[in-house]
């Protein structure tokens, strides 16, 4: 199995782990899972998210090579700017989603899941313009931290004043890459590190009495009571952005991206199914691939994430359902072990966003 | 305590009177399982077959099935449960799951005691 450059520093924390996406990474640690959630939420979480595929890609064709791969317009932002897309593919399907970011007039760095990097990179390449150039990046870690005392852990542990740094925008900083988002909602930061330099990082961070250490378990949690899509679950190649309910992310007037009639249809007509937000209000839990039922006891749906909130002390989950049910309230069952638990199609998120300054549904 | 016996799927099992089994989940399941969140418990009046589960218990990250290793009818569950799923890790007394009223006591004959549960988990 692989392992990012924080292995050591995992086990030496004796943390549980656990294979995910090739990567033996850490599913929790110590305190357990419900807590280190509510530590993130209170305080600052500190993620190992270096499995994830990092990549430069520069040169004069790459504003239009990003336009090209996602719905989404490169053209018009600074330097400094952060997007959350998908690549798209010709059935308007979705390959991956990503955060892309402008460093430059001609430079772009991007992070894609840790699932889909190695289908990601030969795919990115086969589209790539004469004029551009793609460099995937091997030698930096990535870790996450996330909670309302992060720009104080940032300041005091890196001397970086993040103050004055909006949601969704990087920074350079030595030879560190921070930007400032993430995928738990909360205000938060993701850094990526030279490999060498991982540990000292890491374990500098680690020293602040606001950080703890928090597993996939917890940000598979975090990003659930937030409705973030997960790759595989929300998303994949036979979903596209407008059934999954992102069409922010999607240009207005931009035609020339793989896949764009049929994401143009889907804006036009709307979609068979779309993804909402599932609450039980009966006890249990609803864990993905649970169907989705109405009152006759028809199938209308299914769960693709499911899990208990524990900011919420709910189940929770999201879920692909027939579009005439979607109405927020909408009285459905979800089948658990063949028993109908009762349940409400809710609103996303679940927990409001504490990200400094939400600007996700500006223009795209 | 001596008349504690265990599964391998780390369930345990006490007899309270001739023949009534009382059951739960072991430390090394509740470790494994980690933050408990939920259980669904069987209904009384029920009757269950050796190996057949009668309860799930629902952690953070799964859900996992408890078997019982004897035949019977459910004769008592612990309500408890449902609103604080965290007692199965307080005690027996307050963190057994349900009872069985066994109907062949014979099948407690392949269980382990402690020492050979304890020699067992060590060997996992």
């Amino acid at each position: 199995m692989k392992t990012t450059p924080l292995h050591a520093a995992h086990i030496a924390l004796g943390a549980k782990m656990g294979e995910f996406a090739g990567y033996d990474m850490p599913l929790y640690y110590g305190e357990g899972v419900i807590k280190e959630h509510e530590w993130t939420r209170t305080h600052a979480g500190l993620f190992d998210v270096s499995h994830m595929g990092q990549m430069f890609v520069t040169g004069a064709g790459a504003t239009a090579f990003w336009e090209h791969v996602t719905p989404s317009s490169f053209a018009n932002i600074p330097g400094g700017r952060a997007k959350y897309s998908v690549l798209t593919n010709e059935r308007g399907g979705t390959v991956d989603d990503l955060i892309v970011t402008r460093m430059g007039p001609d430079k772009f760095f991007a992070v894609v899941n840790a699932g889909c990097k190695d289908k990601d990179f030969p795919w990115l390449q086969s589209h790539l313009p004469s004029n551009a150039q793609m460099d995937i990046i091997t030698d930096r870690a990535l870790i996450a931290l996330q909670g309302p005392d992060s720009e104080r852990v940032i300041r005091d542990v890196l001397g970086f004043d993040a103050s004055l740094m909006p949601y969704m925008w990087m920074a350079e900083h030595n030879d560190l890459l921070i930007s400032r988002l993430g995928y738990t909602g909360e205000d938060g930061f993701e850094i990526s590190i030279p490999e060498r330099n991982a540990e000292k990082v890491w374990n500098a961070f680690m020293a602040h009495e606001a950080v703890k250490p928090v597993g996939l378990a917890a940000r598979d949690s975090l990003r659930l009571e937030m409705g973030y899509p997960l790759y595989g679950h929300e998303l994949d190649e036979d979903i596209s952005a407008v059934e999954a309910g992102l069409n922010w992310i999607i240009a207005k007037d931009h035609t020339d991206y793989i896949g764009a009639e049929v994401i143009r249809a889907h804006l036009a007509n709307g979609t068979e199914h779309v993804r909402v937000g599932v609450r039980l209000t009966d006890k249990g839990v609803a864990r993905e691939g649970a169907e989705i039922r109405n009152e006759a006891d028809e199938v209308i749906g299914m769960l693709s994430s499911g899990g208990y909130s524990p900011s919420t002390q709910a189940s929770i989950g999201m879920g692909y359902i027939q579009a005439e049910y979607a109405e927020t309230g909408h009285k459905i069952f979800v089948n658990v072990r063949g028993r109908n638990i009762a349940a409400e199609v809710c609103a996303l998120p679940f927990v409001s966003a504490k990200t400094k300054s939400m600007k996700k549904k500006e223009a795209a | 305590m001596s008349s504690l016996k265990f599964t391998k799927d780390h369930e345990w099992l006490k007899i309270e009177g001739d023949d009534t089994a009382v059951l739960g989940i072991t430390d090394y399941a509740q470790n494994a399982l980690g933050d408990l969140v939920y259980v669904e418990l069987p209904s009384i009046g029920k009757g269950v077959k050796k190996g057949e589960h009668f309860a799930v218990v629902e952690s953070v990250k799964t859900a996992a099935e408890v078997y019982t290793p004897v035949t019977g009818e459910i004769v008592a569950v612990n309500d408890d449960l449902s609103t604080d799923p965290e007692l199965i890790k307080k005690s027996l007394e307050e963190g057994w799951i349900a009872k069985i009223k066994m109907t062949n006591a014979d099948e407690m004959a392949g269980l382990m005691d402690q020492a050979a549960y304890d020699a067992f988990v060590k060997t996992l």
